[in-house]
């Protein structure tokens, strides 16, 4: 991708009509840098197509100038499967939510990834149903009172990250919708890479769920987030005085100046192994700062592209296909 | 073949036979009644063929629930129906026999094999009596052969054959009295097996000697006192093959996206008795024909929704419970105007049912089976060589009006073959499409004047960038729309445009008295042939019988009330509780009479009689 030789700009990607969402929400941020990066594609408009399901995230294609489907509740990635898988040439993306995708649509969620369709996933995450006003989602923290948990709820949330590197995700980063700049590496990251990419963005509900990602974008982020940069160490914090080392097979925080540099992890979103990018996904409790930035990339055949090539294999070995010569074969017989 | 004249066996002309062969699901049954099937077709006769498959796969062998069995009649005419009940029953063993002897014809004949009567056998049937005793055969006609002891007695110095490999090619031999019987040659057969076999000519060796032995045996053993001769039927000049319904239906969608110039795109979850059509498209991926095996049903409509919108001829197959997960993206097909074809391979209900039975009662879920106002077009296939025309039928619909459109088969048809006439591909009916591709004042729901179709495109086509969705649209720029006139417009003329199809399919036909009589009987889908069966029957005997049979179910054909209108009676006989007759009763305020039977079973032709007869008096 090259900024300089694209002749799109954001506006090509902006389509007439006003966006919908409750002012301050975190889907306009999520909206303006996924534009930004569409545009710098250098690809016309006319070659992407924006999928979704339902929820207030699900708006997401009618806000795009692009080619888009608004489908049912659940169902994104199933439809964009058909799409991508019938049209490869396609950038095929797919807008969804906490609810929508791991709720309803979690079947489909396990396979799309399972089966590596090439396709960008943005799950904007604000741990609660917002379209329907304020129900607990699969994401929802344990415990907390929600319209249909008025005691609290009683169940534990799923970690987007962790579940799909354990379904053996090719592409998997984590972002929040506060940080531009750092959204639009990981969306161009996940449009280059060939597979099915998941962006989860911690998004802010500020009707139903405000400031559900404090902890991550509030004035103490830097102490409780860590940057994953390839190649570098675990270091963060405020004064950049913390480390991640290893822990038997659990993840610990030090003072950076209390271990031997060679014990502070060094992040390799390319490894081959998902150990490494499991093990920091693990890193979803209080005592544990978020990680950010991609986890995992690495390159498998894609759904879409096997699909293609075993049709091309097939119709080498056995000659282009003909109608007639397929009906008359098996058994026959004439009468007359 | 060292067969000696018998001059005691007389030959004997036959119209039609009715055989069932039943066996252990190891027996070999599916394979025999076939090679029958063929042998008989390439002799020039109408067949029509069903197998009954144990619902267990691999129930304990020698059981009751092990017992597989199939059926074949053949005749000098078109046959239309594999029969009521059996003029023959092969019986391989006790527990086939038992499950069987009552629907053999009074004058009908049994042949078991002696072999596999032995005590524990017995047993495992469960007779308590002695199973060939008059009163346990009631008091039918039994051939007892040893077919087991034989065939291994014919394959002596075969060494490199185990014994139980011998025991296997006993289906041979009863094959080989069959044909002996019904004066066949072995020809088809001989190539079957020689190509079947071609990597293991001792093998072929062997079971075309059993075969023959087979022959010899029947005409040796002085078992048989008469041989049947079966006349060709006059079919149609042409090549025939074989085909089971739903390898029909696959063939069918794959000719529809040929000659509508597309790539054929299948979404298909495995579900009984569905997924041959699934497994046979994935045969064809020299056709460039995808076939996605989805992680269920809903993802089997939703990822050919998706290529539908991508441009793909898309189609997803399935039965009815499979029909009632997709109800949701049935209802996006129709708000996004995409085309679709569905199949649903209806087996007997509610929920999980009778999977492995027949039932014709997913009409009334075709029809409204969806929230909000949701047509769909609905046809249904007549027989399993229909199948292939009427998959065809809602490729076109589908295609010329942008509109999903369900396709009814059943477990009967699906399963069922009979011979099909291979078609000329080019007299097939043209269905190329047009994508739009003019970027020019392009309007999303702006519609043809005729077909009320809007336009496809497909993404990724230049300058025609747009959204669709499934919130209400606006009538021509299709972005969301919540005013009430335009709902008002969009509901209307999506109902128009599905109602409008009237004007583009076949009227409703007479068999029997073009301008009216007593008797109209009416039926759709898969019991087309006992219907056409029985009526031929009245018609012979002067009786004023008609029928009328329905592969348009929706909308119905535009003469259908001018048909009824012709008759005395309408008698409306269906595989449910009466669904089409409450349809055309609504339809047309008319009244009908609903005849319905619900075992899991094709009616047979008494069945008919009892309402018909009373009508007639
Ligand atoms: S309800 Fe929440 S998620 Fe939905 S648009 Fe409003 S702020 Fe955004």
């Amino acid at each position: 991708m090259n900024i300089e030789i694209s002749k799109f700009t954001k506006k090509d990607f902006t389509p007439d009509g006003e966006v919908k969402w409750c002012s301050g929400c975190g889907d306009f941020s999520i909206l303006a840098q996924a534009q930004k990066v569409l545009a710098e594609t250098g690809r016309s408009p006319d070659e992407f197509a924006f999928i979704s399901g339902i929820g207030c995230s699900s708006r997401f294609p009618y806000y795009v100038n692009s080619y888009g489907y608004h489908t049912i509740h659940g169902r994104a990635l199933a439809v964009a499967t058909g799409t991508k898988t019938f049209n490869p040439d396609l950038s095929v993306w797919v807008a969804m939510g906490d609810g929508d995708g791991l709720s309803i649509g979690g079947n489909h969620f396990l396979h799309a990834v399972r089966k590596n369709v090439d396709l960008v996933c943005i799950l904007m995450d604000n741990r609660i149903y917002g379209l329907t006003k304020g129900q607990f989602s699969p994401t929802t923290d344990k415990g907390q009172v929600t319209k249909t948990s008025p005691y609290g709820t009683l169940e534990s949330p799923v970690d987007p990250v962790s579940l799909t590197l354990g379904i053996g995700g090719s592409f998997v980063a984590r972002a929040t919708d506060r940080n531009p700049k750092e959204m639009q590496r990981i969306f161009k990251a996940a449009y280059e890479h060939k597979g099915f990419s998941l962006v989860h963005v911690l998004q802010n509900c500020v009707i139903f769920n405000d400031d559900c990602f404090n902890r991550e974008t509030g004035s103490e982020k830097l102490d409780n987030t860590l940057q994953l940069v390839q190649g570098e160490p675990m270091i963060f914090g405020k004064e950049n005085d913390k480390a991640i080392v290893r822990d038997g097979f659990s993840p610990k925080v030090v003072n950076k100046a209390d271990v031997d540099p060679s014990e502070i992890l060094v992040h390799d979103e390319n490894a081959d192994d998902p150990g490494l990018a499991l093990f920091l996904s693990s890193m979803n409790k209080p005592e544990l700062p978020t990680p950010l930035g991609i986890f995992r990339k690495v390159s498998q055949g894609t759904y879409d592209e096997d699909t293609h090539l075993q049709l091309k294999e097939i119709t080498a070995k056995k000659g282009k296909g003909d109608l007639q010569t397929l009906l008359n074969s098996g058994d026959t017989w004439k009468v007359g | 073949m060292n067969q000696i004249a018998n001059p005691n066996i007389e030959t004997t002309e036959l119209e039609k036979v009715v055989i069932r062969f039943a066996g252990d699901s190891g027996d070999g049954m599916q394979l025999t009644g076939n090679q029958f099937t063929g042998t008989a077709a390439n002799d020039g006769n109408d067949v029509v063929t069903l197998p009954d498959f144990p619902s267990e796969i691999r129930a304990p062998a020698g059981t009751i629930s092990g017992v597989s069995g199939f059926q074949v009649q053949f005749g000098n005419q078109k046959v239309n129906t594999p029969g009521d009940f059996p003029d023959v029953l092969i019986a391989m063993n006790p527990a086939a026999l038992k499950n069987n002897v009552k629907d053999v014809t009074r004058d009908g004949l049994i042949i078991v094999d002696m072999d596999s009567f032995n005590e524990k056998s017995i047993a495992k049937a469960k007779y308590e009596t002695d199973p060939l005793s008059p009163e346990s055969l009631m008091h039918k006609k039994v051939i007892k052969a040893p077919i087991t002891s034989q065939t291994l007695k014919a394959l002596e110095g075969f060494d490199k054959m185990t014994k139980k490999e011998k025991e296997r090619c006993k289906n041979f031999f009863t094959l080989g009295v069959l044909y002996w019987l019904y004066d066949r040659k072995i020809d088809y057969t001989e190539h079957w097996v020689n190509r079947k076999f071609a990597k293991k000519p001792h093998l072929a060796e062997a079971n075309i000697k059993v075969l023959k032995e087979g022959m010899i045996f029947a005409q040796n053993s002085g078992l048989f006192q008469s041989r049947y001769k079966i006349p060709q039927a006059p079919l149609p000049a042409g090549t025939y093959r074989s085909l089971t319904g739903n390898e029909a239906t696959g063939l069918g969608l794959l000719a529809a996206a040929e000659r509508a110039g597309l790539k054929l795109f299948l979404g298909s979850y495995p579900i009984t008795p569905a997924t041959e059509i699934l497994q046979e498209l994935a045969q064809h991926k020299n056709f460039g024909a995808i076939t996605l095996q989805a992680e269920d049903e809903i993802a089997g409509i939703c990822t050919a929704l998706g290529a539908a919108y991508g441009g793909a001829f898309a189609c997803t197959t399935t039965s009815g419970p499979g029909l009632a997960l997709k109800s949701e993206a049935m209802g996006l097909a129709v708000i996004t105007e995409l085309p679709l074809v569905i199949v649903n391979v209806q087996r007997g209900g509610p929920s999980t049912g009778l999977p492995t039975k027949t039932e014709q009662a997913d009409l009334l879920q075709a029809m409204y089976g969806r929230n909000g106002e949701s047509p769909i077009p609905i046809l249904a296939a007549k027989s399993p060589a229909d199948c292939f025309y009427q998959a065809f039928e809602a490729g076109r619909i589908a295609l010329k009006y942008m509109t999903p459109v369900i396709l009814l088969t059943d477990g009967y048809l699906g399963n069922g073959s009979e011979a099909f006439r291979i078609p000329d591909v080019n007299e097939l009916p043209d269905l190329t499409v047009k994508f739009r591709t003019d970027p020019e004042n392009y309007l999303p729901y702006k519609r043809d004047p005729k077909t009320l179709a809007r336009e496809w495109v497909r993404p990724g086509t230049p300058g025609l960038a747009h959204r669709l969705g499934g919130l209400e649209k606006d009538a021509l720029t299709g972005c969301v729309s919540h005013d009430p006139d335009n709902h008002n417009h969009m509901v209307r003329t999506r109902a128009a445009k599905v109602d409008g199809i009237v004007n583009d399919i076949p009227e409703l036909e007479i068999f029997g008295d073009k301008d009216g009589g007593e008797v109209l009987i009416v039926g759709w889908g898969s019991t087309y042939g006992q219907i056409r069966n029985k009526v031929n029957k009245y018609r012979k005997e002067g009786k004023s019988v008609s029928q009328a049979h329905f592969t348009h179910i929706f909308p119905f054909p535009k003469n259908t009330l001018e048909v009824f209108k012709k008759f005395k009676h309408v008698v409306v006989a269906e595989i449910n509780l009466g669904q089409l007759n409450k349809l055309l009763r609504s339809t047309y305020i008319i009244d009908t009479i609903s005849l319905t039977k619900i075992q899991g079973k094709p009616f047979t032709e008494n069945e008919i009689e009892v309402v018909v007869d009373d009508l007639l008096k």
